[in-house]
């Protein structure tokens, strides 16, 4: 156990010395600023200096929960960035370079070294989410008094989607090249993420072939149906039945898909685990 | 003699290419041992096999009383692999304490480790700086330090001077004396053989993933080369002188051959002159450990 501290230590100090902390946070403030900005006027403009009917009022509403939910959906694109860019290098570089070799010649057994570096990474992971999200969810509040429902649960989930995607990463980088390793893990995000969208115009359209096609993808890789039951959880009812929307969910991702997503990230890193143990290096 | 290292047969393939065909050697405790081959020898691989980095395709081993890979076994061994590459955006006494945290050392005992080794390295000066900033040199000795931390009862070393100057080299060859007279044992990958000889108790040759030639220095210390310029040299003449020494050999107008001790050499040249030859040349010197080395690998031997 203390040794697996002691890598995830090694590790968030690695990501503080690659100034990957930096960037994040720079970046990530600055986005914050960008979109407290851009709600700020978009609210002053529509909703404070022109009052109107209440039909118009629940458009309004539907309106603003549009501009949050894009703001989620925005941050949900940049945790996945970070998910699979912060370890994309972690195992593969250390491999190719001999980093590893003083670490796996410790007396520590190789499954806790990459323990340890998925707990770093996990943490950072966490904190980044919880900074952009809640910064997301403050800022709403504070200048519309806006809000989110079931917000805890939604951000558990997208957090379940950037450790699914985390997770991935850290497996390919015990086989794979960073590069190889970056195209794969990426590539099965953009596989769910189409299959996502045929998911739903199989709905929309009743075409139970396109439907399927999306189920498969989503079970080959469960990640864009987490984002869409986050989505899903936080969005009010009103903004649920908007077709179409990066958000929209025609079809709610159920909670088979939800045991199937953490069944899968507990078997990409029990692989990892099995693989990093038995590879030479 | 309690073994540090005892192996047999190990032997590893990479696809197609036999990196180690056969690896069987003991070291015993408190030995310096000299692991010495050409290029591409398999060296490195033997040497990652006995730390657990590689596993064998077959044979078995066992270091420090544990079999290969063992977690526990670790607590007592050092190593400093041949590519030294390190944690870059670490400063040299980061770079250390971490290394003591993962052998499960801690507080002010691996503090006091730290600074006494960053002083027998000669890196206290660069000790904050980032080892972004070393150059390969300081790498290689704070590496060493990084393999010392923990007292090592065994410490593998795979060229430790490959990146040294000659008072790096100088500082190496006395870190691996004063292990031995801790009572730590050595294993040592080297090309170079003049270090090997002061510091190694035994040393094993190996040629293309065999282990060819093991023997102590001792031994070595003994063989006397000698080498004679004659005149009419027949076959009876160099049976004869076979009663002095082994190897006889004769080759572009030379005569060699090896004797183990200096008294042979008075009587040899009075059992010569006896025989009415006369002798133009008679040279005899210890053999250097690289003569020793081209004559177990043969000239033939190319890297590969
Ligand atoms: N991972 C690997 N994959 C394929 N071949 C390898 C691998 N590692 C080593 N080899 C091959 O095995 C042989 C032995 O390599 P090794 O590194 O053990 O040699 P060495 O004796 O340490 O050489 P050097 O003196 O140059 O360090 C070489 O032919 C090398 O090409
Ligand atoms: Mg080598």
């Amino acid at each position: 156990m203390m040794e697996i501290l002691t890598v995830a230590h090694l590790t968030l100090h690695e990501i503080k010395g690659r100034k990957v902390a930096l960037a994040a946070l720079i970046l990530g403030v600055a986005f914050l600023l960008v979109y407290g900005a851009g709600f700020y006027f978009v609210y002053q403009d529509v909703f404070v200096n022109s009052p109107g009917s209440a039909l118009r009022r629940a458009q309004q509403s539907a309106g603003l929960s549009f501009l949050v939910m894009a703001g989620l959906y925005a941050v949900n694109f940049l945790m996945v960035m970070m998910a699979v860019l912060m370890p994309v290098d972690t195992l593969a570089g250390d491999i190719r370079s001999g980093v590893i070799q003083t670490l796996v010649t410790k007396p520590v057994r190789r499954a806790s070294i990459v323990l340890g570096k998925w707990l770093g990474f996990w943490v950072v992971l966490a904190l980044y989410l919880a900074m952009m999200a809640g910064g997301i969810l403050l800022i709403v509040r504070v200048i519309a008094g806006f809000e989110v429902q079931n917000a805890p649960a939604g951000l558990a989930l997208m957090l379940l989607e950037g450790t699914l995607l985390m997770t991935l990463s850290i497996l390919g980088g015990t086989r794979l090249s960073t590069l190889a390793n970056g195209v794969m893990v990426f590539g099965l995000y953009g596989l769910a993420f189409i299959g996502g969208w045929l998911e739903q115009a199989g709905v929309l359209l009743d075409n139970a072939t396109t439907r399927n096609i999306g189920v498969i993808a989503s079970l080959i890789m469960p990640s864009e149906a987490l984002w869409q039951l986050a989505s899903y959880v936080m969005q009010p009812a009103l903004l649920r039945d908007m077709p179409a929307t990066p958000f929209s969910v025609a079809s709610v991702p159920s909670t088979a898909m939800l045991a199937w997503a953490l069944v899968y990230t507990l078997g990409a890193l029990l692989l990892a685990l099995r693989q990093f143990s038995k590879r030479d290096l | 003699m309690n073994l540090v290292i005892e192996s047999a047969g190990l032997r590893k393939v990479f696809g197609a290419k036999v990196a180690v065909d056969d690896l069987t050697l003991t070291v015993g405790q408190g030995e310096v041992f000299g692991f010495l081959g050409p290029n591409g020898a398999g060296k490195t691989t033997s040497m990652k096999m006995l730390l657990g980095l590689v596993a064998p395709t077959a044979g078995a081993g066992r270091v420090l009383g544990a079999p290969l890979g063992d977690v526990q076994a670790r607590a007592k061994m050092g190593f400093l692999p041949e590519h030294f590459r390190f944690q870059d955006w670490l400063t040299g006494r980061e770079f250390l304490r971490f290394h003591g945290r993962l052998y499960g050392l801690g507080g002010g005992a691996l503090t006091g480790r730290i600074e006494q080794l960053l002083e027998r390295v000669d890196l206290l000066d660069a000790a904050d700086r980032s080892l972004r900033g070393y150059s390969k040199g300081m790498l290689q000795r704070i590496g060493l330090a990084q393999a010392l931390l923990n007292r090592p009862a065994l410490v593998f070393l795979d060229e430790p001077t490959s990146g040294l100057d000659p008072l790096g080299r100088l500082l190496v060859r006395d870190i691996i004396i004063e292990l031995r007279e801790q009572g730590a044992s050595v294993f040592l990958n080297s090309h170079l053989l003049s270090e090997v000889e002061v510091t190694c108790d035994r040393v094993a040759f190996v040629k293309r993933g065999c282990v060819v030639r093991e023997m102590a220095l001792a031994e070595q210390a003994g063989d006397i080369a000698v080498e004679l310029k004659l005149g009419n040299v027949d076959a009876a003449l160099l049976g004869g002188l076979a009663q002095f020494g082994r190897d006889v050999r004769q080759m572009n107008g030379l005569v060699r051959l090896t004797v183990s001790t200096e008294a042979a050499l008075p009587d040899m040249a009075r059992w010569l002159v006896a025989q009415g030859v006369s002798i133009y040349r008679l040279a005899a010197d210890h053999k250097s450990l690289e003569a020793l080395f081209l004559e177990v690998m043969g000239e033939d031997e190319r890297p590969g």
